[in-house]
């Protein structure tokens, strides 16, 4: 065991690196209304943050991560370019269902992180190349993705807007996307509704099944998907390799599926960035599907770096790009280019340990 | 000395009893109906503990009873992590009930997972919050929604008549244990897709250290550990 003292020196360590970075040291705090959390991560998060209630304030949660509390900080009166680090505690509990875990993961462990609110292009390059350039005593593998690249795949797919959406909105839950990805996939079925039995109950409007009526209605004349859009897919959701393997991978991809253009140049511009900063691109991973496993509110670059020899653990670092939750937060749908990531200290206390 | 704690009143209580009667043991509840104390008849060193069928989880769980009578519904809500603490003994073919989801009637756009999976995306879309579904269940309907990938929804607490939070519109679905689904038909709800979250009925549990304990009064009543 290691004392938490260790893990907050090391966590310290990273914290005056991202202030000599240009962050800002913010403290935001633990004990955070629920309901905010709950709109944004639904109930999944009430499976893994404590909830408490508070007599005048209703739920509260123990902070599960920063992202939310920092990018509400920074919408309520920050301005852009704006850097900003933290150290602190997170606390998740873990449900283990049937039965319980050997090794219960811990609950409450400390994360040092650096955000970036910042509209220039560079954001995601200099995010990564500072956690790269923390972390690469410790000999760990980087793994990136980019969640654009698999959405803007998703909307060149030749689908009514209807079904595009419904992808869209699935992409982070592979088996619902899989089984709507089939259905389109088929010939549509004429859905024969059962006759009205019972009188209206509830808060969903009578209009509102109407309109979803309408709309399945209007799809029993959609075309069948061309299975070649499903290989295609397959093809693109499985490139992983070193980046550079990959984006030739993504070129022939491009060949065919010419909406993948940009974000394929994104990512060779990203890769030039990362060279610039005197990275090897060649020892950098990337993975298509990285960011579905993510947060739902990762939209663009992804990224984790992991310790290989021990597949156990969670990554001991991992960030992204989460303008799509910026504008979920602010409200009106203000969205502000976001990037920034989180190290484990308390794993890098046990790499250190093990050295 | 075997504590075996069952249910401490109404139908539970009268079938648990049968059910050992039937394999030669006599339970009873000695003096008055409201004194919740038993006795055991037929078999040796063991002793009756009457409970709230609610509470026989968390005390086998804890191992201050070796054996209990409680539904498979309540042991996999609340105990996380239940096969570790406790082994299924014997289902005992009576308190029958599934726990399912229901939706109102009027849903005629509802038919199975996937509509309402869709609905809750346009529920939310046009309200600004989650759809909400009203339960006791917390963990068993977040775990089978979550293996099924719905998403756009969120639970509320609901710990009694839960049937009629859609009509007072606390709710826009509920999730419920039903046997004959009578109330939720009164209630105009209908239950969605053909399989129940949980197929529950009254269960014997043994506390998992206690199994080598009670095997010889398992023996005795006929069922394997």
């Amino acid at each position: 065991m290691i004392p938490k003292r260790d893990k907050q020196a090391i966590g310290q360590r990273f914290l005056q690196a991202f202030r000599e970075a240009g962050a800002v040291e913010v403290a935001p705090d633990i004990l955070l209304p629920a309901d905010t959390l709950l709109d944004l991560y639904g109930e999944d998060i009430r499976a893994r943050a404590y909830t408490s209630t508070d007599p005048l304030r209703g739920e509260v949660m123990l902070r599960p991560d920063f992202t939310v509390p920092v990018v509400q900080m920074h919408m309520a009166g920050g301005a852009e370019p704006a850097r900003y680090c933290y150290l602190g505690e997170v606390f998740r509990k873990q449900d283990p269902g049937e039965e319980r875990p050997a090794n219960p993961r811990d609950n409450e462990y400390l994360q040092a992180g650096f955000e970036l609110f910042a509209h220039d292009r560079e954001a995601d390059a200099e995010v990564f190349g500072l956690f790269h350039r923390l972390l690469t005593p410790y000999g760990l593998q980087a793994v990136t993705g980019d969640t654009g690249l698999l959405m803007d795949a998703v909307r060149a797919l030749p689908l009514s807007n209807a079904r595009r959406d419904a992808l869209l909105h699935h992409l982070w839950r592979p088996r619902r996307f899989a089984r709507l990805l089939a259905r389109f996939s088929r010939p549509a079925e004429a859905r024969v509704l059962p006759a009205p039995v019972a009188p209206w109950a509830g808060l969903r409007g009578e209009d509102e099944m109407q309109a979803r009526i309408d709309r399945l209605l209007a799809d029993r004349d959609a075309v069948p998907l061309d299975p070649a859009w499903n290989a295609r897919l397959e093809r693109l959701f499985a490139v992983r390799a070193p980046l550079p393997a990959a984006l030739a991978d993504l070129r022939g991809l491009v060949a065919e599926w010419p909406d993948l253009g940009s974000a394929v140049a994104r990512i060779e511009d990203r890769l030039a960035m990362l060279s610039a900063l005197g990275i090897v691109p060649g020892a950098i991973l990337f993975d298509a599907s990285h960011g579905r496993q993510t947060m739902e509110y990762y939209d663009g670059f992804t990224f984790s770096f992991v310790a290989q020899n021990r597949p156990d653990w969670p990554p001991v670092a991992s960030g992204g790009r989460y303008d799509a939750l910026t504008a979920v937060l602010g409200r009106g749908g203000r969205a502000i280019p976001a990037v920034g990531g989180i190290i484990r200290p308390g794993l890098v206390a046990e790499l250190e340990a093990a050295r | 000395m075997i504590r075996l704690g069952v249910p401490s009143k109404g139908r539970l209580m009268e079938q648990t009893f049968d059910w050992f009667a039937a394999r030669g043991v006599t339970l009873s509840r000695s003096g008055s109906d409201r004194e919740y104390a038993g006795q055991v008849q037929g078999a040796e060193g063991v002793s009756l503990v009457l409970l709230s069928a609610g509470e026989i989880p968390r005390e086998l769980a804890a191992g201050r009873i070796e054996l209990g009578v409680t539904g498979t519904d309540l042991v996999r809500e609340k105990l996380a992590g239940w096969r570790s603490d406790v082994a299924e003994i014997a289902p005992m073919g009576f308190g029958h009930a599934d726990l399912i989801l229901a939706v109102p009637e009027c849903w005629r756009d509802c038919e199975d997972l996937d509509d309402f999976a869709s609905i809750a995306r346009d529920f939310r879309a046009a309200h600004g919050f989650r759809l909400r579904i009203a339960t006791k269940y917390h963990r068993l309907v977040r775990a089978w929604l979550a293996h099924h990938e719905v998403a756009d929804y969120q639970l509320v607490d609901s710990q009694g008549a839960t049937e009629g939070t859609v009509a007072n519109q606390t709710a826009e679905a509920v999730a419920d244990i039903t046997s004959s689904g009578e109330t939720l038909r009164a209630n105009n709800l209908k239950i969605l897709g053909a399989e129940p979250i949980l197929q529950s009925q009254a269960t014997l549990f043994a506390h998992r250290a206690a199994l080598g304990d009670v095997r010889p009064f398992l023996a005795q009543l006929g069922v394997a550990s």
